[in-house]
């Protein structure tokens, strides 16, 4: 009964499959995952923008809407209206074909990512041996869809914002995949199936998670500061803040477009989400032993969507940082640390099993994070602030 | 050689005409790009799962951005007045058919050796990362000290323009 | 610098989250048109004339001086001077206001003809809810549409109109007393000179 709970998707896709003669079979349950994961994720992203709307609401001390529908729950199905009734409009002097190109580039590898993610158990659309690989190899295909909308609108604050947005993209796509090396170091495979069983495994009731661990801890929240920085969100949105660059590389694109364009932002979102919980929280493993009755796909999206309850959090809470903090803090606090990480990570390793480890491992990785962060804030001299009037 | 190679070499093969044939010069590098796309496309039907994926990374991902940032930033955008052939392409065209000449005949060289019934073995990615540490190691390091003198170069130019610029 | 601002920054909000659910100050949305804020006594939109008692047309407290027309800076009051007279509140006859009407299209509520007005007839409105489908006509309010009760001034501004009916009232016994004095002199030189023609 919980098996058939746990496993209801692939027995359902097996029934459905069963229908066809054998030497399609493969080919036909590829396709129905593969639609299955594409209905599926808008969906997702339809209630997540209520999700964003009213929560961001309710922090910043305001209902959010509630006209349309029961606590406004229909307000995304009258933005989907509104976004596919606006009328189209191409700039006259704008690259015709790679102006359409850029969203359907973008929104098909952001896609593609969900290939690799297991959300239960047995429920990987193809499980790759170099699955974390391919993963990484559709995110770098984004950066250049970015910079297709913001180049073929001739623009230039588009432009601006597409260059701003691609070396944003580019200087935490390091950070993202050094944080996520500790992980395949610890596991020893690149394969996102294993990472999770890797994971599943209880001691005292607690579960193996890496997040629990000192280098995992320090790699999940480099990593959660490289997802956020690498979908653009809040505070890292400056190539698409409103009172910034209009709407940076999107500014030229109405109607159709911009909906596929904010669909992409939210589904590279849920992938990248996605991703985190299977490195590091676990995927789709409960988070006690005691309860492991629940389906495994139940975990798997309650922590995306934990992580997407975060992200509208961060967004509600931080203001935006500049372009050149952003960088600064890439490549000169993230870097060093993320660094440093696999360093300890490999000490974690070579110390054996006890509590030795633990302490070593802990205690490099808060002096080193005190150690540079109070020696950016002594070089940056910041003392009572001092006025000069004009005589 | 089943359909799927036909498709992926008219693919890569298209992405390197229109890369050369275009006018537009950022129409050229994402021509580029489908080339690489299409060069990954293969390996993977190959059974090359990480030489795949890391053309995907690191071409489409780094090299692409690169040219495109490269094209962008010098004034090559623009289509240049006096046309995109250059006057001695027949030169051009020799030292091309020279090189794709030799490269032919070492392909085809090859071929003959291999049996037919003979399948390439499944490398997984561990068997990379070992013969790395071990029987390449040293091809490995000597690898990234080129890119760390290529990152410290790049720093020092960018350093050095911004003094001068400052002066 | 250790991140400990974020942390607190991320407390703050999730107590606005939850707050907003329990306590009233977490959540500061009115939700307009069902629910309103109490209107404040400063407030003004467009002018309005007063009357005092039940009928308009006679306890209209205009004359029609024509000072606020003159005074008004976009010139958007129109008055017609009556021919005849009426008696006002203190009993004195006085012209009216055949037409009175306020584009208030044009008005820009600077209350210069109430500061102006010297017989507290002009006083500013409150009501915001004023669209109408006619651009021009339906925003020209005639002497009908402006006239409002004294009742209504006091609901609206309750503080400005105790003090204007005190003012009128100390008026009306000043007149009353020298009306009274009046009489008193002249019944007392009647007397005197009846007492002399006697």
């Amino acid at each position: 009964m919980i098996e058939t709970a746990d496993q209801i998707f692939v027995l359902l896709l097996h029934w459905l499959v069963s229908f066809l003669p054998a030497s399609w079979q493969s080919v036909a349950s590829a396709v129905l995952c593969a639609a299955a994961i594409v209905c599926f994720f808008p969906a997702l992203f339809a209630f997540t923008v209520w999700l964003e709307r009213k929560g961001l609401g309710r922090m910043q001390n305001r209902l959010g809407p509630n006209r349309v529908g029961p606590f406004g729950l229909l307000q995304p199905i009258a933005d989907g209206i509104k976004s596919l009734t606006k009328e189209d409009i191409v700039p006259l002097s704008a690259d015709a074909a790679v102006h359409f190109l850029a969203p359907v580039v973008l929104v098909v590898t952001v896609f593609m990512g969900f290939a690799v993610l297991p959300m239960g158990r047995n429920m990987v659309l193809v499980d790759l041996d170099a699955g974390l690989l391919f993963y990484f190899a559709m995110g770098a295909s984004t950066e250049l869809a970015v910079f297709m909308a913001g180049w073929s609108s001739r623009n230039k604050y588009s432009l601006l914002g597409a260059m701003r947005a691609v070396a944003q993209m580019i200087s935490y796509e390091v950070v993202l995949l050094l944080s996520s090396v500790v992980v395949v170091m610890i596991t020893g495979s690149l394969s996102l199936t294993r990472i999770v069983e890797a994971q599943n495994h209880y001691t005292w009731g607690l579960p193996h998670w890496y997040i629990f661990t000192p280098w995992g801890l320090a790699g999940f929240v480099m990593y959660a500061i490289a997802a956020t920085a690498e979908t653009n969100r809040s505070p890292f949105d400056l190539p698409e803040g409103e009172s910034e660059l209009v709407a940076g590389y999107h500014t030229e694109y109405s109607g159709f477009k911009f909906a596929l364009f904010f669909l992409g932002e939210y589904v590279a979102m849920f992938s990248i989400s996605g991703l985190g919980t299977t490195l590091f929280l676990g995927g789709w493993s409960a988070p006690f032993s005691f309860l492991t009755w629940v389906p495994s796909w139940i975990w798997f999206f309650s922590k995306l969507m934990l992580s997407i309850f975060v992200f509208i959090w961060l967004r509600g809470t931080l203001p935006r940082l500049r372009q050149d903090q952003l960088m600064n803090f890439a490549w000169k606090f993230v870097l060093p640390m993320c660094l440093l990480n696999l360093l300890v990570t490999g000490l974690w390793r070579f110390l054996g099993d006890g509590w030795l480890r633990w302490v070593v491992c802990s205690a490099i990785l808060l002096l080193a994070y005190v150690g540079i962060a109070l020696g950016e804030q002594r070089r940056k001299h910041i003392g009572p602030r001092s006025y000069r009037y004009a005589e | 050689m089943n359909l799927v190679f036909y498709l992926l070499a008219a693919l890569t093969v298209a992405g390197g005409l229109a890369a050369m044939l275009l006018k537009n010069t950022v129409h050229c590098a994402l021509a580029l790009t489908v080339a690489f796309a299409g060069l990954a496309l293969l390996y993977l039907d190959l059974d090359a799962q990480f030489a795949g994926f890391a053309q995907l990374l690191i071409y489409v991902g780094a090299v692409a951005i690169l040219v495109v940032f490269a094209i962008l930033l010098t004034k090559g955008s623009e289509t240049p007045k006096d046309g995109v052939f250059s006057r001695t392409w027949l030169a051009g065209l020799a030292v091309a058919a020279a090189v794709f000449a030799v490269l032919a005949w070492s392909i085809l060289q090859s071929v003959s050796r291999l049996t037919q019934a003979a399948k390439a073995p499944a490398v997984t990615v561990q068997q990379i990362g070992v013969a790395l540490i071990s029987r390449y190691v040293l091809p490995l390091e000597i690898v990234a000290v080129l890119l760390t003198v290529a990152l410290i170069g790049a720093v020092i130019v960018a350093m050095h323009e911004k003094e001068g610029g400052a002066q | 610098m250790l991140g400990e601002g974020i942390l607190k920054g991320l407390a703050e909000t999730a107590r606005n989250f939850f707050g907003s659910y329990f306590c009233a100050e977490r959540m500061t949305t009115v939700e307009y048109p069902e629910q309103r804020i109490a209107p404040f006594e400063a407030a003004r939109t467009f002018p309005f004339l007063v009357y005092d008692g039940a009928d308009w047309q006679a306890g209209l407290r205009c004359v029609s001086c024509q000072i606020c027309e003159k005074e008004c800076p976009p010139k958007c009051i129109f008055i017609e001077k009556s021919k005849d007279k009426k008696p006002d509140a203190l009993g004195k006859p006085q012209f009216y206001p055949v037409r009175f009407e306020i584009d208030i299209s044009v008005c820009m509520s600077c209350q210069i003809c109430v500061e102006v007005c010297p017989f507290e007839a002009i006083k500013m409105n409150t009501k915001f809810e004023l669209s109408t489908e006619d651009r021009f006509g339906g925003l020209l309010l005639n002497r009908e549409q402006l006239a409002k009760s004294n009742q209504y001034y006091h609901q609206i501004h309750a503080t400005e109109a105790a003090e204007v009916d005190a003012r009128l009232a100390a008026e009306k016994a000043k007149f009353d007393a020298k009306a009274k004095g009046a009489d008193v002199a002249k019944a007392a030189s009647d007397a005197a000179a009846t007492g002399e023609g006697a």
